[in-house]
């Protein structure tokens, strides 16, 4: 697998509370759009499709 | 309504066939006078091939339809001989807009790679390119083109073709060896021998409008995702020659077509688009829906499917009539070579895989670009629309906007005609590839590489040192052998020595050089078809040999 699952974050809780905090006034249709747009520019960054086909695929079969 | 083109009618013509009451048979039938069909004709009559095409109407085709062929159709127009007078009429656009809702989301230039003869694409009517090809037909004394003849029964076995056809002057039957059904995605000839083309039906319908404008107007492509003129569908406007454009209105499936191709509804539409002070004319206008399907197999004893009969797509991407003439030019010389016993006949099942390859390709490309337009649901709409926000400030996103990819060749790398590359180029080419344009001179002449390229098989060699006596000892082999010319490509021009083994090029700009990896003594084997079937660092007689056998299908395993 390309894709990095093990612990890679700088600051894993002040990300996690970024990414709650930008959620916190949006109703579910406008979270839903930043969650989109979060998802296309993170994928940009990432780039190689094999590692994104990684990511898809366990986000896919996670219950 | 159509006021810029007025249809030719082409003239009925009793056939001989018909009179003389004694069963004709001919090598090679064409079934529809379309691109497909015109275009395997001419390709046929450029390897001394006969045909006699049968089309159920008298004209071209009737309304603008195809209107985006691309560079590959242009080179292999070239080698038919039609692509000036396309290139001329046509219209080339290189800038491009699309809009999101209210907004301009961005502009675009399409950069070509330059020193192509050819441009990337050109828009034309369909009309106008089958009236050019009708045109050529009547260079070649083989082709036998019969007009108001409609085929109303085929009887296929697995080495003969009957048909019966229909003409003003009654019916007739002749037999043929081949027969080539090129009759379109509601191609009579499948349906009465009960096969099918199978895949998916777009639940949506689209109006198709072409307007003359009577003011300037630029010449670029706008493509708008839900306007406000528009909402929540699509619209597409541009350009084609004698001040026409193209309008595509997306309607949603429930939208009544009768309704929907009225003028008093359509005016106001696109009056809304084009903005309240352009002045246009509607000259012509018609609803679809579209298909993206395939046969499973294009070959069915002898008869053998091209074009929208055998792979349909939707319209974006431009690559039905593009994809069409691929398949014709793949299938032509194929069947040249079995007819003049060149070939084994297992040759022609490569025309199913490697066209099942280009038609999976485009049936892919198409349907990406018809979802990604019209989202088939929700969340997908949330993706299609965030992609279009994020586009008007970050580059990224625009290269996942598709409102139609250009219809590029299809790369033939696994086709077993091949040969596998022993040696390392660094190229973007490779065996299957269709080859990549150049300028040359040729005994001062400017010119192009692609036209020394095609109808017969071609070996390119680079020649830099002109003293190597094993290459000039290789070259007397090669020279000998059949079906096979020799194209020297060299930077300067080359001493006496090198005469009489084929034709010499110089590579004026040392692009040949550039774009295919090439050092002195190393070789590319080009088929008919111009596509690379194999290259070498190192040239030996008898890996060209092996190898031009390959191409023609000898080592195949027999076909039962």
């Amino acid at each position: 697998m390309k894709l990095n699952t093990q612990p890679n974050l700088s600051d894993p809780d002040r990300f996690y509370a970024a990414l709650t905090d930008l959620h916190r006034e949006l109703d579910r249709q406008q979270s839903e759009c930043v969650n989109a747009r979060l998802i296309l520019l993170l994928a940009n960054h990432v780039g190689d499709f094999e590692t994104l086909q990684d990511a898809l695929n366990i986000a896919k079969d996670v219950e | 309504m159509q006021s810029t083109y007025i249809n030719p009618v082409y003239p009925y013509i009793p056939s001989p066939d018909q009179r003389t009451g004694v069963l004709a048979h001919h090598p090679v039938v064409i079934v529809g006078a379309g691109p497909g069909g015109l275009a395997l004709a001419v390709d046929l009559a450029m390897h001394d091939i006969p045909a006699v095409v049968i089309d159920d109407n008298n004209t071209v085709s009737v309304g603008s339809r195809a209107i985006c062929f691309a560079k590959r159709t242009l080179e292999i127009m070239n080698r038919l001989g039609c692509a000036d007078r396309m290139v001329d009429k046509g219209v080339t656009w290189k800038h491009g807009k699309v809009f999101f809702k209210d907004d301009l989301v961005y502009d675009f230039n399409l950069l070509d790679e330059s020193d192509h003869q050819l441009p990337a694409f050109i828009n034309l009517q369909q009309y106008y390119f089958e009236e050019y090809l009708v045109d050529r037909t009547t260079d070649f004394d083989c082709i036998d083109l019969r007009w108001k003849s409609r085929v109303t029964a085929i009887e296929s076995t697995a080495d003969v073709t009957m048909i019966d056809v229909e003409t003003p002057d009654g019916a007739y039957q002749l037999t043929c060896d081949y027969l080539l059904s090129a009759d379109g995605s509601n191609s009579h000839i499948r349906k009465m021998l009960e096969l099918e083309s199978k895949g998916q039906i777009f639940q949506d319908r689209f109006l198709i409008a072409d307007v003359v404008m009577k003011a300037e107007f630029p010449t670029e492509r706008w493509f708008w995702f839900d306007p406000p003129f528009h909402r929540d569908q699509s619209a597409l406007l541009h350009k084609q020659p004698d001040n026409v454009w193209r309008i595509d209105l997306q309607l949603g499936w429930d939208a009544d077509p009768e309704h929907e191709k009225q003028e008093s509804v359509i005016r106001p539409r696109i009056q809304a688009m084009l903005g309240d002070d352009a002045e246009f004319e509607l000259e012509w206008a018609s609803v679809y829906t579209f298909q993206c399907r395939k046969m499973d197999n294009f070959i069915h004893n002898n008869v053998l499917f091209v074009g929208d009969a055998a792979h349909q797509v939707s319209p974006f991407g431009a690559r039905g009539a593009n994809g069409c003439i691929q398949s014709a030019e793949n299938l032509v010389w194929k069947l040249a070579h079995v007819l003049k016993g060149k070939a084994p006949k297992q040759l022609l099942s490569t025309y199913n895989s490697e066209r099942q390859q280009g038609a999976k390709e485009n049936i892919l490309n198409s349907t990406r670009a018809t979802d990604f337009i019209t989202p088939k649901n929700h969340i997908s709409r949330v993706f299609r629309d965030e992609t279009l926000r994020l586009a008007k400030e970050h580059t990224f996103a625009r290269t996942i906007v598709n409102s139609g990819r250009l219809s590029m060749p299809c790369r033939y790398e696994g086709s077993v005609l091949n040969t596998p590359d022993n040696d390392v180029f660094t190229c973007e080419l490779s065996a299957g590839c269709v080859p990549k344009d150049a300028p040359v001179t040729r005994n001062g002449q400017s010119g192009w590489l692609i036209d020394f390229l095609g109808n017969e098989f071609v070996l390119m060699i680079k020649v830099a040192d002109s003293n190597d006596q094993v290459l000039i000892d290789n070259l007397k082999l090669l020279n000998q052998h059949q079906d096979l010319s020799i194209l020297l490509i060299s930077e300067l021009p080359l001493p006496e020595a090198f005469s009489g083994f084929g034709t010499q090029l110089i590579d004026t700009k040392s692009l040949i050089a550039e774009r295919y990896d090439l050092t002195h003594g190393n070789a590319y084997l080009f088929r008919p078809d111009q596509i690379i079937s194999g290259r070498w660092k190192q040239l030996s007689t008898t890996t060209i040999i092996d190898a031009h056998r390959r191409a023609l299908g000898y080592e195949m395993e027999e076909c039962s």
